[in-house]
């Protein structure tokens, strides 16, 4: 077992066990914390495969924007400080359905790969990601920009009602 | 030397920065309002003209009473303080002070570690504005993640811009390629970039969060003694971070008008203490702006200013 081989094991314990807490832990606002916890453990994997600029777009985007933006919303409407102990969990058919996938996807892992070795590819630079995106993806990526700036229009217009009501219906 | 030696001696040299420029500033914020507003600041502490008056502000705070409400949810409320420094701390790790290796840690994608690891700062915020049990506390908080998740969109596009100019993410290397004329060429990228920074670190006239005249002082009210402190020093250390970074992408790092192979680290401080000078000279100059207007600057202002500055960077990229 080499050093990278020892990190990738202990920030992916970190990782499931700070998932576990997320779905475990009966204070509302701390889970939203331990997810941080999980998301930046998973950028640490990241970092420990050389996926150097992938692991930064998830601190930037998930942990930086969309845990925030959670922990925002969670604020603004109700977020008490201890136990909460009306949450409505039904434990076990989620514990079912996670378990299994989980399981199921390590499995299939396994099977597939055995243990066959594979050379890490050269370290995921700015540089080369943008080559291929920009190369041989870029049809996917502009798609999907396309379908991002959808998202974005169609999210303005439903929060704002007053665009596209007709005259009377403003004035009320 | 050995690698371990090289290792200890560059982070010893971030912690020593990191513990000295923020104090400097401080200082010389105290000096410059004072002198501003017509009167002569701490004159007392260490005899000349109150040098040592952070010093003595650190160990009052030092031997302050550690207080954590009753109410607050205790783990969350302690590890905040901390949480909102370390992002700093970081971030100064990659910033090059001159030419060559006089940088603790170079980076490929050295801007976009600084964006990314600089918006972590967020969730300190939130956490110690919940954890407070403090509805001032809340609600400076709400209103700090409102401004900082606005104000991010343009210093990440402002920076992009001088990214796309230099062709790099390499800190270092974008002040490799930058050249005097960029400064009128990037100029509106430089001034986004040094407003939404201002709010990115909440100082006046950004600092609606901790406005005392109807939140007591917003997220860090409950907070006393060296937490407090924490808070403090990470406010200071922002502004240190927000004028090299400024130095670093506008205004040619090293580059100077004589002498940049030695004298490097020398122009880059000097750019550094200068901006620092404008963020203490807005704090004197502006009245805080209000929740409304603030939000109204970032995105009917800045984020157009910095979306035609794109545009404009990628014409001229294109021409030349």
């Amino acid at each position: 077992m080499t050093g990278a081989d020892l990190l990738l094991l202990a920030l992916g314990a970190v990782a499931v066990g700070a998932g576990l807490l997320v779905v475990t832990t009966r204070h509302l606002v701390r889970a939203g914390l331990y997810l941080v916890v999980c998301l930046a453990a998973v950028a640490g994997l990241y970092l420990v495969l050389t996926a150097e600029l992938v692991a930064w777009v998830q601190v930037l985007i998930y942990v930086g924007a969309v845990v925030v933006l959670l922990l925002f919303a969670v604020m603004l409407t109700r977020a008490p400080i201890g136990a909460s102990d009306d949450l409505d969990r039904p434990g076990w058919p989620a514990a079912l359905v996670g378990g299994g996938a989980g399981l199921g996807l390590a499995v299939l892992l396994v099977d597939a790969f055995r243990w066959s070795t594979v050379e890490l590819p050269e370290a995921g630079t700015a540089e080369r990601l943008g080559a291929i995106v920009f190369g041989s993806w870029v049809l996917p990526f502009e798609l999907l920009s396309v379908l991002l700036l959808a998202a974005l229009i169609g999210a303005i217009v439903l929060s704002r009602p007053e665009i596209g009501a007709s005259p009377e219906e403003e004035r009320r | 030397m050995p690698l371990w030696l090289e290792l200890t001696l560059r982070i010893a040299a971030v912690v020593g920065a990191f513990l000295t420029l923020p104090l400097i500033v401080g200082q010389t914020e105290h000096k410059v309002m004072a002198h501003m507003q017509g009167r002569l600041g701490p004159m007392y502490a260490g005899g000349f003209h109150g040098w040592a008056q952070l010093i003595a502000d650190g160990l009052k705070f030092v031997q302050k009473e550690d207080i954590t409400p009753r109410a607050a949810d205790r783990p969350v409320f302690r590890l905040a303080p901390v949480v909102a420094l370390l992002p700093y701390l970081l971030v100064l790790l990659v910033i090059p002070l001159g030419p060559g290796d006089l940088v603790a840690q170079p980076l490929d994608i050295g801007l976009f570690f600084v964006l990314a690891v600089v918006g972590v700062g967020v969730v300190a915020v939130l956490m110690s504005a919940w954890a407070s049990a403090n509805k001032y506390s809340l609600l400076g908080g709400l209103r700090a993640a409102a401004q900082l998740l606005g104000y991010e969109l343009p210093l990440v596009l402002s920076a992009a811009s001088v990214a796309m100019a230099a062709g790099t993410l390499s800190l270092s290397g974008i002040v490799e390629a930058w050249q005097p004329w960029w400064l009128l060429w990037q100029a509106p990228a430089m001034a986004v970039f040094f407003v939404a920074g201002l709010a990115e670190i909440r100082r006046p006239p950004f600092d609606m969060p901790v406005a005392d005249s109807e939140l007591v002082f917003g997220y860090m009210t409950e907070y006393t003694g060296l937490r407090f402190a924490f808070f403090l020093l990470a406010e200071y250390v922002g502004i240190v971070v927000i004028a090299a970074l400024t130095t670093v992408l506008f205004l040619g790092g090293w580059q100077g008008p004589f002498g940049d192979a030695h004298l490097g680290w020398l122009w880059t401080l000097l750019k550094v203490f200068a901006v620092a000078f404008v963020v203490i000279w807005l704090r004197v100059s502006y009245p805080r702006l209000r929740e409304d207007q603030l939000q109204r600057l970032c995105w009917l202002v800045l984020v157009p200013v910095s979306l035609g500055q794109l545009v404009l960077t990628a014409a001229v990229r294109v021409a030349l």
